[in-house]
């Protein structure tokens, strides 16, 4: 797409569940990719392939009714993943292995980057 | 107290908060200046804790932000000729969306900070503006338990605070959207260059040196002739990557970043071989142009992968599927270019 700024198709892990949401709306409020959209009081995914998985719904949502294997999209970070280095040009992040959908904060594990 | 930002001091129920300023001085300015070309960036803060703009009282509203100068400072200068709270968050001096993404703008750390701050003896209400881009790492419901503050998230942009403010902490939903414009890419290009070309100060002797070797002829003046071309080649890499892909991104054909950096990157090599043209009559001159041919758009396409950290929207995801077809070849490309200009010099 041309002019447009979209990134790859289908690739992205965002599920909502409709069942758990009471569509309050927070996770639309939160989200910077216009991804979602309410309809007859749920909420829906609009444009799926819009989403970073940046993880803000579904940490925001009071009933975990969103999920997203949240990350930085950040080649250099996942570079530096690999290599067992933590440190990058970035402002990016080694990647967390749980699901945004949780509330722990900050895991010990998690190695930061000396950026940003 | 004693932050070049600072104005005076609010006697509060909760003891003295400095009472800053709203105006960027050339200081905050050149800071910035600074940290955008990577001088001081991970060292670029604000002291922790609750500051005053305007003439506060326990009713004004409450911004919550990062430690980063930079953030602060786009905060406060929004924040001009109104009256608010701002509390300071640990990030560990990191950007509010990177912070988020990291972890360290999180939940905890902003109800840790309201209670060192004792922020319920300082407003009588029970509410934080918090920037929308925390939301990764912050549970407004969270916050709302843990502490009794309810977190409203204000517009992405903080030059739309204004409006956020006299609608009533409402944003429109253009404000809760990311755009990645021109503008926006622009001035995060100088960091890229300067990581690239960190890396390239150390390849550059190695180009002179192994450019001097094999053949006949001068050392000398075959470092220069082999050598110059090497590293022409390694800086038109660096700046058809890390500063025409930012700069075209949305009008380069393909979606992934390193197919953007394609185009960028061939015609980088074409450049090379044009000026080369000349050296296509021995089989070393042929190697050291199918070489560069091979090695310039590996390098572009590369660094163009890795503005995908800066861009705004994309997914970790796409990154590792995109990398998953891009990196073997990079990879692949790199090393059969290293192993025919090596062997250009062997030939010669």
């Amino acid at each position: 797409m041309i002019g447009q700024l979209t990134y790859l198709k289908d690739v992205v892990t965002l599920r909502l569940d409709a069942e758990k949401c009471t569509g309050c709306g927070m996770c639309l409020q939160v989200c910077p990719q216009a991804v979602l959209a309410r309809e007859n009081g749920k909420v829906r995914i609009d444009s799926r392939d819009s989403c970073m998985e940046c993880g803000a719904c579904a940490r925001n949502c009071p009933t975990e009714a969103i999920e997203v294997s949240a990350g930085v999209g950040c080649a250099a970070a996942v570079i530096n993943a690999a290599l067992g280095r933590n440190s990058s040009s970035c402002c990016c992040i080694i990647e967390q292995p749980e699901s945004a959908n949780r509330d722990s904060q900050a895991p010990a594990d998690r190695r930061g980057s000396s950026c940003c | 107290m004693d932050q070049p930002f600072v104005v005076g001091r609010v006697r509060t129920p909760a003891g003295v908060v400095p009472r800053i300023s709203p105006l960027l001085l050339a200081g905050d300015r050149w800071g910035s200046f600074k940290a955008r070309w990577g001088v001081g960036r991970m060292h670029y803060t604000v002291d922790l804790g609750l500051y005053a703009l305007g003439e506060v009282g326990p009713e004004s509203p409450v911004f919550v932000t990062a430690n980063y100068k930079m953030s602060f400072d786009c905060l406060r200068e929004s924040l001009a000729g109104r009256n608010g709270w701002i509390l300071v968050v640990d990030t560990q001096g990191i950007n509010v969306w990177c912070a988020a993404g990291k972890g360290t703008f999180s939940t905890d750390e902003i109800v840790r900070r309201i209670e060192i701050a004792r922020l319920a003896d300082v407003v009588t209400h029970r509410k934080l503006i918090v920037p929308q881009l925390a939301a990764p790492g912050v549970a407004a419901h969270e916050v709302k338990r843990l502490s009794g503050f309810r977190v409203v998230y204000g517009p992405i942009r903080s030059k739309d605070l204004g409006y956020f403010l006299d609608a009533g902490l409402k944003a429109t939903p253009e404000m809760r959207q990311k755009t990645f414009p021109i503008g926006e890419r622009v001035v995060l290009i100088p960091v890229e260059l300067v990581e690239a070309l960190k890396t390239a100060l150390i390849i550059i002797p190695v180009l002179f040196v192994v450019g001097g070797l094999g053949g006949p002829g001068s050392f000398w003046d075959k470092a220069l002739d082999h050598g110059l071309l090497g590293v022409s080649a390694l800086l038109l890499s660096i700046v058809a990557g890390a500063v025409v892909t930012p700069i075209l991104l949305p009008w380069l054909p393909g979606r992934a970043f390193a197919l953007k950096g394609l185009l960028p990157g061939v015609i980088a090599a074409a450049l090379i071989a044009v000026a080369r043209n000349g050296a296509w009559v021995d089989l070393s001159g042929k190697l050291e142009t199918v070489a560069w041919l091979l090695l310039v758009p590996a390098l572009t396409t590369y660094l163009s992968m890795n503005f995908t950290g800066a861009s705004t929207y994309t997914s970790l995801s796409g990154v590792k599927k995109e990398m998953r077809v891009a990196v073997p070849l990079q990879v692949i490309a790199a090393s059969a270019g290293i192993l025919l200009w090596l062997g250009s010099r062997l030939a010669a």
